[in-house]
This record gives C-alpha cells, structure tokens and sequence, in this order.
C-alpha cells in the first residue's frame, strides 16, 4: 500500500484543523501554511501521476479492511491528473487570495483547505457512498467559500446553489439505496463485476439508479435543464473562489466519466446505450444555452460564467461519444478548460478593480489603468477559450472535432461546436471592445495590479501556451487515461484482487 | 408491511417537494426535512425489512438484518442535520437581507 494515495484527502484536512486552531495567529503565517498545503498537494498530484504513469491503478485500503467491505482509495491516472490540476488551480486561485481578498471574511483559508480535501477524496475514491460523503464535504465548503465577503447578491444566490444542491444529494442517496437494494455492493470495482452478472430484474432497478446518478451528476455539471443555477452563483463568488469553482463542474464530468463510463459502460454495460443517447442531445443543447447566455450577458463576469457553462457542454458532448479517442479529447479539454477557466475569473475580477464604480459591466466607463498588461492577458485568454489557433483550446477543440468523425452524430457535433465558437468569439470581442476601447476617456487613477494577483492570473493563462507547447505528453496521457477508463477488468482485479480477505469477512449471509 | 412503507417514503416525499415548490425559506426548509426523512428511510429499506432477527453477529445465528444501509442511514443523518442547520443560518441571514422570505428575494407580483 502506497501512503501516497491518501495524503491529497488527509494533508488539506490536518492543515484546514491546524488554520482553525490558529485562527488568531497573524496572516503571515495563515497565509504560508495554506500555501504550502496546497503547493504540497501539487508535489503529491505528480507524484501520483508519475507513479500510475506506467503501471495499474494505486490501491489504498483505509484501515486494511479487505475490499469490497472497507473504504477504499484507488489513484488512477484520471484521479492523479485531476487531483494535479485541481491543486495546481487551488495554489494559483490562494496566491491570488493572499493579496487581500482572504481577509474580507472569517475562515478563509481553512474552507479553502476543506474545499480541497472533499475534491481530493472525490476524486480518489473508489466507493460509491464515499463519493457521496466527499460530494458533502466539498459542497459545504462551497456554500461558505460563496458566502465569503457577503453582500445580499451573494447571500441570494448561495441560498439557490445551497438548496438544489440539497435535493441533488437526496436524489444521490435514492441512487445509492436503489443500487445498493439490487447489488448488495457500492464499492466500485465490486459493483463493476456483479453488474455484469445481475439478473434482467436487477438490470432494471440498477439502470434506474444509473440515471438517477446522471441526473445528480449532470446538477454537479450544470447540465442543460439543470444549469441554471450557475452563472448566479459564479457570478457572485469572489475571484479566487470561482477560479476554484471552475473545477466544481469539472468533478460532476469525472464523475460521469468513472461511473457510467468505467463502472457501468463498457460493451453491453448497464449504462452504456441510455448515457450517450441522453447524454449527447443534452450537452450540445448546454452548448448552444451558454453561448446565448454569453452573448446576452451585460457583466464581464456573467459572461465567464456562462462560458464555463459552454465548456461544460463541450466535455460532456465529447464524452457521450463513449469511444477511446474521444475519451482522450474530453481529458484533453478539461485540462484545458479548467485552467483557462479559472485564469478568465480572475482577469474579470483584475479589469473589474481598475473601473470604478462601472466595475465589470460592459458600459461605456472609465478606461483601466493599465490597458496595455491587462488587454494582452484577455487576448490570451480569449484565443485560448474559443478555440481559435495557436493557443490549447485549438488543439482541444480539434481533438474533439477528430474524435466525432466516425461518430454517427458528426453532423450535429461539428455544427453545433463551430458555430458556437463563432459566437463565443464574438461574445468575447464584443466584452473586450467595451471595456478597453469604447471608453469615457478618462482613465480609473486604481493602483496598478498587485505582483501577486499578476502572477496568479498569468500562470494560469500560460497555460494555454504550455498546454500546446507539451501538447504531445499531453495528448498520451489523455490517450492512457482513456485507455485505462475503458479497461474495468484491470481496475477490478487490482481493487479487489489484491485484498487479503480475511476468513470471518466472507459477505453477508443473512437473509435479503 | 412494505406497501406501508413504500407509501410513507412516498407521501414524505412528495409533501417534500410540494414545500419546496413554494419557494418560501421555512418552507423550504420543512420540505428539505421531510425529504431527508423520506431518503432515510428508503436507505434503510434497501436492506430489506425483516423483523425478529440478531441484532447482533453471534455463532450459530445465521440470520440477521443487514448492517450495512444502517451505517449509511447514520452517516447521511448526520450530514443532513447539519446541511439543514447551515441552511436555516443561511435563510435567516437571506430575509434579514432582503426583507422577504422568498427564495429570490422579492416577493413575486
């Protein structure tokens, strides 16, 4: 067992308990613990991902219980490059933080640590009911991190995220007590297998929990009839924390992925024909409503929201296609995504801060102090999101573009994905005309960006140019994670295989 | 017994989301509860309901309820409580804002 698999859940934990203890020491080292939890955490996400690199899934047991009846942990590539991005976003969004918005209400720092504990155990955990547990831990970290700063807008749309939020876990737990009730089992690998076996009857029951999960999963997203509550919420967030939030969708799409593509896809899998054929229509339809949110956006900041909204529509239109290259273009896209995502949050909230009162309404106002730093950093960031070359979201879209070419849906596919992106540029241009161009003439007399904030937001929008640069690496790592998705005989046999079952453990024997 | 059950699971729920769908915070709160109460109670069914059985795991005694769904009734408990405990701080704070107890915070025309 590799103790390196459980740190990225107990190293934010124990650094979220130590901030709360010492809430009243001074910010300096408030500031230098959180820090180095979440830079640790990136050390840990590539360790992972060197480590399953080029070789089976990691299997944790959680107190040696044998598999399927304890708690287990399984890194796999997709769980190590997600946990490697999400602290990789965390590190830059907090770097930001540091330069004053962390102050602006109690807590900071350690919601932030406990919001990065519940992604990690999301993303490594290889039970169901966990899955559900960390959904919790992350999603109560979120309403507080949304509260942060207060200001009734932001008390009105966490009241709506918090009480969807809340009927999507009872929905979770129908799921899990429908599965559970014909199965007998939630741990994944397991529920892999007996799948595979159930009766007609059980095949019934269980697709009806499947679905139930899709519909959980699609809220998570922001999937078309159940994203509405998004850009609200995004909208009103603090930067830091909606750069965060960029990968908050991103774990509704691992979820689908690991559940209705590896534990119940594959050929003749439960889940397999009903996914792609609700899924697919779905997506493109999130596409086409966050590319009409773009346009018809009047803040900067709605306007990034409604774009993560197309990212997500884009992802999961790739991932309904349910073919290895496709599934390797998803992975792509939400490197991609997430970190471009994040990066456009925290360029809104930089030009918001240079514009007076009009802050990110796209009115006619003053122009910002420095339009020069801040106009190139949008063109980054504006190429990179619509997909135009040479920045990473040309590659990711066109990866997804190749993958729908055998797809019986490419028409569809490739319609909607290319004149969406037309209007996503136009939506963006469209932002940048007003804001650095159609100007009052007077210039905002704002101090100039802080050199932490600058670093945050160019480290995340450089990665549009690494992404294409290391396009190859890359593009094989999505390849094998792709791979390994498709492959559940491994990820079985290395969950459950390995487990020293102990004699008196041999199952429940009473009666069902 | 399990059409009792199944219907109480039911008229739980559904009350739920007829108090939900008032959009009104106490409301919604109640509905959350009843809600949860439905869930649990559906989580503990998924064990099957059986009657006069070891609580306990004894030699000899093969014949005993499953311990399982009551590990996940206790667990999504607690974590209901205290959504529902952040939930009313939140509503609480919402109508002191905005001076109406509708979730968007204007009171409809």
């Amino acid at each position: 067992m590799n103790h390196l698999v459980v740190l990225p859940v107990v190293l934010p934990l124990l650094a979220a308990a130590v901030l709360l203890v010492t809430q009243r020491a001074d910010l300096a080292f408030t500031r230098g613990l959180s820090l180095c939890s979440s830079g640790a955490l990136l050390l840990i996400g590539l360790g992972l991902l060197q480590l399953t690199g080029d070789g089976p899934p990691l299997v944790y047991y959680v107190g040696d219980w044998p598999a399927p009846y304890g708690i287990v942990l399984v890194a796999d590539r997709l769980s190590a490059l997600m946990v490697t991005l999400t602290a990789l976003l965390a590190f830059l969004g907090l770097l930001y933080a540091t330069a004053g918005e962390d102050t602006a209400g109690a807590y900071f720092h350690p919601l932030y640590q406990f919001q990065l504990a519940g992604l990690g155990g999301a993303f490594l955990t290889g039970d169901l009911f966990n899955l559900f547990v960390f959904f919790e831990i992350l999603l109560i970290a979120s309403y507080c991190l949304l509260l942060h700063g207060g200001g009734s807008l932001r008390a009105r749309a966490g009241l709506h995220f918090v009480v969807l939020n809340l009927a999507g876990s009872a929905l979770f737990l129908f799921a899990l007590g429908t599965i559970y009730a014909s199965l007998g089992t939630l741990n994944m690998a397991d529920l892999a297998l007996k799948s595979a076996e159930a009766t007609p009857e059980q095949r019934f029951a269980v697709r009806a929990g499947v679905m139930l999960l899709l519909a959980v999963f699609g809220l998570k997203a922001a999937l078309l009839p159940l994203g509405f509550w998004l850009p609200d919420a995004y909208a009103a967030a603090c930067a830091p924390v909606a750069a965060l939030f960029a990968v908050m969708t991103k774990v509704g799409i691992y979820a689908i992925m690991r559940v209705h593509v590896l534990v119940f896809g594959g050929e003749g899998g439960i889940a397999n024909p009903m996914t792609a054929r609700w899924l697919l229509p779905l997506a493109l339809g999130t596409v086409v409503i966050g590319t009409i949110g773009m346009l018809a956006s009047r803040e900067l900041r709605r306007t990034m929201a409604y774009l993560v909204v197309v990212s997500v529509g884009t992802a999961l239109c790739s991932l309904s296609l349910l073919t290895r290259e496709a599934l390797a273009a998803t992975t792509f896209y939400l490197v991609h995504s997430t970190l471009v995502g994040g990066g456009l949050f925290l360029l809104a909230d930089l030009v918001a801060r240079q514009r007076g009162e009009a802050a990110d309404a796209l009115d006619r106002a003053q122009a910002v102090a420095q339009p020069l730093l801040l106009g190139a950093l949008f063109f980054v960031g504006v190429v990179a999101a619509a997909g135009l070359p040479p920045f990473s979201g040309f590659l990711a879209k066109l990866f997804i573009l190749r993958a729908a070419l055998p797809a019986p849906s490419t028409a569809w596919v490739w319609a909607v994905l290319l004149v969406t992106s037309l209007f996503v540029v136009i939506a963006l241009s469209r932002g940048a005309s007003a804001i650095f161009w159609r100007t009052e003439g007077t210039t905002s007399s704002g101090p100039p960006v802080p050199p932490v904030q600058l670093v945050a937001t160019i480290g995340l929008l450089a990665s549009a140019g690494l992404i294409t640069a290391f396009a190859g690496p890359l593009s094989e790592l999505a390849d094998s994670v792709s791979g390994e998705l498709l492959d559940v005989e491994t990820y079985a046999r290395q969950v459950l295989g390995n487990a020293t079952v102990a004699p008196t453990a041999s199952g429940f024997e009473g009666v069902r | 017994m399990e059409l009792l059950f199944a219907v109480s699971v039911g008229f739980l729920v559904g009350s739920g989301v007829y108090l939900l769908l008032r959009a009104r915070s106490f409301a919604l709160v109640l509905g959350l509860t009843l809600i949860s109460y439905g869930v649990n109670l559906f989580l503990f069914a998924s064990g099957r309901l059986v009657s006069d059985r070891a609580p306990l795991l004894t030699a000899g005694v093969l014949e005993y309820p499953d311990p399982l769904p009551q590990a996940l009734v206790l667990t999504a408990i607690v974590i209901g409580f205290g959504m529902t405990a952040f939930l009313i701080v939140l509503a609480l704070r919402v109508y002191a804002d905005t001076g109406t107890d509708h979730v968007d915070g204007e009171d409809p025309p």
